[in-house]
């Protein structure tokens, strides 16, 4: 063994390879959208570059409100997550029911988008399951009062529906910060010097997490403006976001709407940038407001309030999602089932009989796909990670920002464009090019997950392991590897639960002919059949948290030995 | 990108390239389609049409060997997407799509740009039993098929009615008005441009208008204005009285079901006659739901299916497009306890055993005999639905 060697081998080409695997798609479908956008599209004739869909798109009478609307639902609901998320660690953190909440995170994050919305949906309804346990008795309506709840033209369903979803997402992200910033020092610091516990936080801990989660924050808010399965869900119709137009022009028989649609997905784009960098520029002024704030030495009081108000929008938060599973569930044993009768005149399991069987190929398939997606990723993080390790080909801040582009472009305004290009060159859809297309959004929650246990690693294991002749393949597959099992498995569950969730890029990557569990229950959706939704739903939900249960019990049975191993 | 365009071109010109099926040679046509895999795109939002679909691709798989795959669809354009993406791409062969479940705009769109194989349909050895004469299977909302597209099923407007709340049926447009305004909110419609309400819109328009003929030629000839000024102002007094006083709309049919079982809506309308009966049967609907036409008659159509030019398995594209005709398939789809719609059949040309299968069906106890039906009304030509669907949209589509 030679002190100084050079570079061998696979590894230090696997981050060269990782960016070009996850970022080659999206800068290849978003070249593919601005030629259409442009007015290029040879299909139908046309080929002369010119603005004229731009123009198109500013003439259709819904354009303002659907811009609008994509922007408030978008900014409230990253605003109000994020408040959620700041409220209930500045008042929690570090006690018993902040850990209870830490372990409820995992399985809320993991239920696909789909599935809380219709639960959501069931829930909040004038003929939902909440009008249904009051009424007739305390509210006397014998039927369901004419209100306009879900897909209210201001999106206020919809904001609620993001901010059930982003919340465990945000949170999961600030318990991670918190590990790295050591919140316990300044806090025992600063409640030493009488500050109230909130105070304390948010003046000591709260500036260098929010450091440590602006990437997540950015992809919320990226997410939230760009939705369209939750929009077509909870959103309003008249008109809808401007994604779930830009869908539907997408579809519309009339194939010189696809010129509007590619109009509308580059506009789409440049509103999430804008959008960011109005979020950057309000991200200063907090800062410097804080910093005035922090400066006048206020100690804070009110705590009670605070904290139970805290707890009541984290409680309600997780509860909606819950409930809406059980709504769900309840829909899928449910005979007839009137209004306003809190539960379905009989059970059967003639919905189950019926859909069941219906249920094996497409779960298959999500299986096979989120099985394959995550492998490869797997593969690449620590192949990444190892580089780092080995050659100190580390990640710049920069370098993070690349992981998130993925995240932080619309899927809406690169998939389309996608699907055309990867015709274009003879790759065929199917499972394989959906795998692929997976991997794009599984690789950056891979690489987040497992990153941080993986640095955290004692490298002297190393050094002693090489000390005793071992070569680094060994110590990595050996020593680190087994380790560290609780992690990657952790980080496995993360991707699949991403793979399993994933609708457009299944649709539009698969020409429709890859059915997943998502595809099928969203298909249902347009449909509106309860029973059948509540039976996908379930389904959808069961194959995204399967694996979280796995990579929980496999590690304590492997490690069943040594304790210490067992939690990673 | 040249070289690349280049080597795309090159890889498509070496593909191995097979002629079509000739549909007039039947016993070559099924030799070619034993062991095919026809993916069929059709709309998957109905749980009894898929069990339908499901049991045609039994039943082809065993008499001829093809295998049936339904490609679940939220919304037939999704297909006529794919097969543009394809011939975009120059993928003239071997296409993802081998048959796609539609009608009106969508193949009125794929016939204009060549993106449909053909002709087919008039071929198929089942076609003889067609009632070429009296049904709407020719034509396909005023657009000649010209065999590009065959027919499977008949469908004609109802109205469904639930008569614990609205006991008696409504003989026309301004009944429904006078209804709608005094029990607001009790009424809706799929949002256009779902075909249901955008076929409310058109037979608002038909049961409006003095005259219906302007309606069969496309919408440029007419004075657009005049002919529809009824039906706006029938709107306009409508829309504050509609579910949600119009600010939302149910994205589809059976969403609209959902609403009716819920107990928010009383009148709703379908374009399935047995659909109701199904709907009650499948717990779906209250038993106490019954359906209705308008005096005036409403708007029928029929539901064919068409083979994209580019498809991979047509020959076994046809095998299933014949058996869908078949006296077999056609009364499974007629009987409530399976489908519930209206057969392409002419029972004049079937042989008595074949016939027998019709008389047995029970069609439900909300289902309309086709002498209470009455005569369809025609589609009017694509064009006025794309106006209609349109003006809609600007006029209460985008209320701010």
């Amino acid at each position: 063994m030679t002190a100084f060697r050079r570079p061998r081998g696979a590894v230090p080409r696997l981050p060269a390879l990782t960016l070009l695997v996850m970022l080659g798609p999206v800068a290849a479908g978003l070249f593919g959208t601005l030629a259409p956008a442009l007015g290029v599209m040879p299909a139908i004739g046309r080929v002369e570059p010119t603005l004229a869909p731009f123009g198109d798109l500013a003439s259709w009478p819904g354009f303002g409100a659907a811009m609008r609307l994509s922007l408030v639902t978008g900014l409230a609901a990253t605003a109000a997550s994020l408040a959620v998320v700041v409220m209930v660690a500045a008042c929690w953190q570090g006690t018993r029911a902040f850990r209870a909440m830490e372990r409820l995170l995992s399985p809320l994050l993991s239920v696909p988008h789909a599935a809380a919305a219709f639960g959501i949906a069931f829930l909040i309804a004038p003929s939902g399951w909440i009008a249904r346990l009051v009424s007739p008795w305390a509210t006397g309506w014998e039927r369901p009062p004419d209100i306009l709840i879900v897909q209210d033209p201001n999106g206020l369903a919809l904001i609620a529906g993001l901010v059930a979803k982003e919340v465990p997402f945000l949170m999961l992200m600030t318990i991670a910060a918190l590990g790295q910033v050591e919140a316990r020092r300044s806090m025992a610091v600063a409640r030493g010097l009488g500050y109230a516990r909130h105070t304390a936080w948010l003046k000591t801990v709260f500036p260098r997490v929010y450091a440590q989660i602006r990437l997540p924050v950015y992809v919320v808010l990226a997410y939230s403006m760009s939705v369209v399965d939750v929009a077509v869900i909870l959103g309003p119709n008249t008109p809808p976001t401007l994604s779930v137009q830009i869908v539907r022009w997408m579809g519309d028989p009339d194939l010189a709407m696809r010129l509007r649609a590619a109009a509308g997905a580059v506009v789409q784009l440049g509103l999430v940038a804008a959008a960011l960098a109005a979020w950057r520029g309000a991200e200063a002024l907090v800062a410097m407001w804080g910093r005035h704030w922090i400066r006048k030495g206020g100690r804070g009081g009110g705590e009670g309030l605070l904290r139970a108000a805290a707890l009541a929008a984290g409680g309600v938060s997780a509860a909606a999602v819950i409930l809406g599973l059980a709504g769900l569930a309840a829909w899928s044993v449910a005979g007839f089932w009137a209004f306003p009768d809190a539960l379905p005149d009989g059970f059967t399991l003639r919905n189950w009989m019926r859909h069941g069987p219906g249920l094996g190929a497409p779960a298959t398939e999500t299986a096979i796909i989120a099985a394959a997606a995550t492998a490869i990723a797997l593969v690449l993080t620590i192949g990444c990670l190892e580089a780092e390790h080995r050659f100190g080909l580390r990640l710049s801040s920069r370098g993070l920002w690349l992981l998130y582009l993925p995240l932080l472009i619309p899927q809406v305004a690169f998939l389309p464009g996608l699907q055309i290009l990867m015709l274009s060159f003879g790759v065929t859809s199917g499972t394989m090019a959906v795998i692929l297309g997976h991997v794009v959004f599984v690789l950056p929650y891979v690489f987040l997950s497992l990153g941080d246990p993986f640095r955290a690693w004692d490298t002297r294991y190393a050094t002693v392991a090489h000390a005793l002749g071992a070569g680094p393949d060994r110590v990595l597959w050996t020593l680190r590897l087994p380790m560290l099992l609780a992690p990657v498995l952790t980080a496995a569950a993360v991707g699949i639960a991403v793979s399993v969730g994933q609708y457009l890029p299944t649709l539009l990557i698969g020409g429709g002919r890859v059915q997943t569990l998502t595809t099928e229950a969203v298909a249902l959706a347009a449909g509106g059949d309860r029973r059948a939704i509540g039976i996908y739903g379930l389904a959808q939900t069961a194959a995204a948290l399967l694996p979280f249960a796995v990579a929980l019990a496999v590690p304590r049975l492997v490690w069943r030995n040594k304790a210490a191993l067992a939690h990673g | 990108m040249k070289n690349l365009a280049a080597a795309a071109i090159l890889a498509l010109l070496t593909l191995p390239v097979r002629a079509d099926p000739d549909p007039g040679d039947w016993q070559a046509v099924l030799a070619e389609a034993e062991g095919e895999t026809v993916y069929w795109n059709a709309w998957g939002g109905s749980t009894i049409t898929n069990d339908f679909i499901a049991w045609v691709g039994q039943r082809v798989a065993e008499e001829h060997g093809v295998t049936l795959e339904h490609v679940k669809l939220s919304d037939t354009a999704d297909a006529v997407s794919r097969v543009l993406a394809e011939k975009t791409a120059g993928q003239d062969s071997g296409g993802a799509i081998d048959l796609i479940w539609i009608n009106g705009e969508n193949f009125a769109a794929m016939k204009r740009n060549d993106l449909l194989f053909g002709p087919f349909a008039e071929s198929l050895p089942n076609w003889t039993l067609v009632d070429v004469d009296g049904k709407t299977v020719t034509t396909d909302f005023t657009v000649p098929t010209d065999g590009y597209e065959s027919p499977w099923s008949m469908a004609q407007v109802v109205f469904m009615h639930d008569t614990a709340r609205l006991p008696e049926p409504l003989p026309d447009m301004a009944a429904l008005l006078a209804w709608a305004k005094a029990t607001p909110g009790r009424f809706t419609f799929p949002q256009p441009p779902d075909f249901l309400g955008a076929t409310f819109l058109k037979q608002a328009l038909y049961d409006l208008v003095d005259d219906p003929a302007p309606l069969q030629a496309p919408v440029d000839a007419a004075d657009y204005d005049a002919v529809t000024a009824p039906l706006w102002a029938f709107m306009e007094e409508l829309t504050p009285n509609l579910w949600r006083q119009g600010r939302a709309y149910p994205q589809s049919g059976p969403r609209q079901i959902q609403l009716m079982a819920d107990g928010e809506i009383d009148l709703a309308i379908s374009f399935s006659p047995g659909e109701a009966s199904a709907a009650i049967a499948n717990y779906e609907l209250p038993d106490t739901v019954r359906t209705f036409v308008l005096e005036g008659g409403t708007i029928g159509n029929a539901s064919f299916v068409a083979i994209p030019y580019n498809a991979n398995a047509k020959a076994g594209a046809m095998v299933v497009a014949n058996f869908l005709i078949s006296p077999e398939a056609q009364a499974r789809a007629q009987d409530p306890d399976y489908l519930g719609v209206g057969t392409v059949l002419a029972m004049d040309k079937l042989d008595a055993a074949a016939r027998a299968r019709f008389d047995e069906i029970a069609l439900g106890i909300a289902t309309l005999s086709p002498a209470e039906l009455g005569p369809a009304l025609p589609e009017p030509h694509p064009s006025w639905m794309e106006r209609l669907e349109a003006d809609w949209t600007a006029r209460f589509g985008v209320a701010e």
